[in-house]
């Protein structure tokens, strides 16, 4: 299948159950919609992401209940410099959506999804552990990966493949 | 080296209860895990996980190769299924290309996954039983999981690190007479599976210790993040092979087991009913193998053929350019999610338009199963906490990547 051009324009993308739910709830908190290689990115506000996720995973129309995967992509120099990306299926409806929120390198905190879905624990310690961005919310956000005592997070863009020297 | 700080800390609750650290080196957690446990007596009172040990840092190092180069390292994460973590990769690489791949690669990527599955599940099964102490049942599963082994070797010169999969089809045409031995090992295989539940289905000790151990309900594990038959057998009837297809799994009947009890005994009974509707699967796609190339018509992404390397100078050019500076992928990003024998394993594969990839993330199974195991074993007896690793099938390579 060659690749077509990704769609941006929110109006075209409304019919999608996730980008209907979270547009009409709060207009304001949906800050960029992509449909690229037939999935779904939102760019949601960092203070609306955790309400946001409440209320997909109670949609009742298509109830992404389950969390899939937590990651962070470092964009160094750019900024904002961090993107924190969630994937969420609806285990009923077997839809992906994909939830994004930007931080910039001066602020790397945000809201943990611990208290919606226990099972983001090991994947925000991940993400702490390897790119230091900051969980609030988190009941036990220490190192997973690297020894307690490591200096420095492994997968930012500034950390050199073979480590410092 | 790591972890030399007694971290993390577990501090006793009460008066009466003690610390006791199962790990890293205990036979049982099946690599290098290390598991904290706080006990009242006999009984479980908290039980945290130490992970970390087997840390490699491949996902920064994928960073620094071309794509075609990620392959062998998505072997190394989990080498009980390499297949399924090969197919996964380029699955998603392809995507991102916006490649399409001939029926017969796509028929014979279901085919060595489904080998793979069967391939992981006995090793699962002989050391879960073994930790039970069932002793025999390990010898059995050996016996089988060597010919699928010998049939990996002939297919790509490899026993675990296959690395068999290139992005745009696979690497070579299988040997003069692979499908035969496959389908005379598709034969007597079903055979020894029940060989397998003679031992273990309807023994008492193993029942004793396998029926209402390790309890987990359908939220729980949902919430929790649990995939694969860790899930299943809590009643979740998913699997991405029939919910969201790929690689022609639509093409192909099966059915998938589901159990209702939730405990150890209900996911080994899931794995169980999986050998044989993996083997199905491979009978399948060995009748209907359609006949065609095995790598796409994509010059500037796939390696031309060696005959043809030595006799073209186009093709010679080719290859040059892809070995040197790599192929360029468009921008964008993708995820694509596979039906491991553990669950959902997952790429996520951020492109910025150049030759390497600028983050791959591989979404573990048993990274987001291992969080069940403090749900399962916490207000339960010591004993069951060895029956209860075993049961979600953890791999610490593919957890700590």
């Amino acid at each position: 299948m060659p690749l077509s051009p990704a769609i941006t324009d929110l109006e075209q993308l409304k019919s999608h159950p996730a980008v209907a739910r979270l547009h009409g709830w709060n207009a304001e908190a949906v800050q960029q919609v992509k449909f690229d290689r037939d999935e779904m990115t939102i760019v949601v506000d960092r203070s609306a992401l955790r309400e946001a996720c409440a209320l997909l995973r109670e949609d009742p129309a298509c109830p992404f209940n389950f969390l899939s995967d937590v990651t962070c992509v470092d964009w160094y120099p750019a900024e904002p410099r961090f993107e924190v990306v969630y994937h969420l299926l609806s285990i009923p409806k077997k839809e992906r959506v994909r939830l994004k929120v930007r931080l910039n390198s001066s602020s790397v905190t945000i809201d943990s999804l611990t208290p919606i879905w226990p099972g983001a624990n090991y994947f925000e310690r991940e993400v702490f552990d390897l790119f230091g961005v900051r969980f609030a919310g988190h009941p036990y956000l220490r190192r997973i990966m690297m020894p307690e005592d490591w200096e420095g997070h492994p997968l930012r863009k500034d950390y050199p493949v073979e480590g410092y020297r | 080296m790591a972890h030399m700080t007694p971290t993390p800390v577990l501090e006793p609750g009460q008066d009466r209860t003690m610390i006791l650290n199962m790990g890293p080196q205990h036979p049982s957690t099946h690599g290098v895990l290390r598991v904290l446990l706080e006990i009242d007596g006999e009984t479980v009172v908290r039980l945290m996980p130490d992970i970390g040990y087997l840390h490699t840092g491949i996902e920064k190092t994928c960073e620094a190769k071309f794509y075609q180069q990620v392959v062998p390292l998505t072997d190394r994460i989990d080498y009980l299924c390499p297949m399924t973590n090969n197919l996964c990769y380029v699955l998603a690489v392809e995507k991102l290309l916006g490649l399409e791949i001939p029926p017969k690669a796509q028929w014979l990527r279901v085919l060595l996954n489904e080998l793979t599955r069967i391939n992981s599940h006995l090793v699962w099964l002989g050391t879960h039983a073994m930790d039970i102490g069932a002793l025999t049942v390990f010898l059995y599963c050996f016996r089988e999981r060597e010919e699928v082994l010998r049939l990996f070797e002939a297919v790509s010169g490899q026993r675990m690190m296959t690395s068999y999969f290139r992005v745009g089809g696979v690497a070579l045409e299988p040997p003069l007479g692979f499908f035969d031995r496959v389908r005379d090992f598709a034969g007597y295989f079903p055979e020894k599976v029940d060989e397998y539940e003679n031992l273990l289905t309807g023994n008492p000790i193993w029942l004793m210790r396998t029926k209402g151990v390790a309890k987990m309900t359908a939220e729980d594990a949902i919430a929790l993040g649990a995939t694969g038959p860790t899930l299943r057998g809590s009643g979740v009837d998913i699997d991405l092979r029939r919910d969201m297809p790929y690689s022609s799994y639509e093409k192909f009947q099966f059915k998938v087991p589901v159990a209702q009890e939730g405990d150890v005994f209900a996911r080994y009974m899931c794995r169980v009913q999986e050998l044989r509707e993996s083997t199905e699967i491979v009978r399948q796609a060995l009748d209907g193998m359609p006949e065609g190339p095995i790598k796409a018509n994509a010059p500037h992404v796939v390696l031309p053929d060696r005959e043809k390397m030595k006799t073209q100078m186009e093709s010679l050019i080719y290859h040059f350019k892809i070995i040197t500076e790599g192929f360029a992928v468009p921008a964008g990003e993708v995820y694509q999610a596979v039906e491991s024998p553990r669950g959902e394993m997952g790429y996520y594969i951020v492109s910025d338009g150049t030759a390497k990839p600028y983050r791959v993330h591989m979404r573990s199974a048993c990274f987001a199963n291992l969080q069940t195991l403090s749900k399962m074993c916490e207000g339960h007896l010591l004993a069951d906490v060895v029956a209860a690793i075993g049961s979600i099938d953890i791999v610490l390579g593919e957890i700590d990547r």
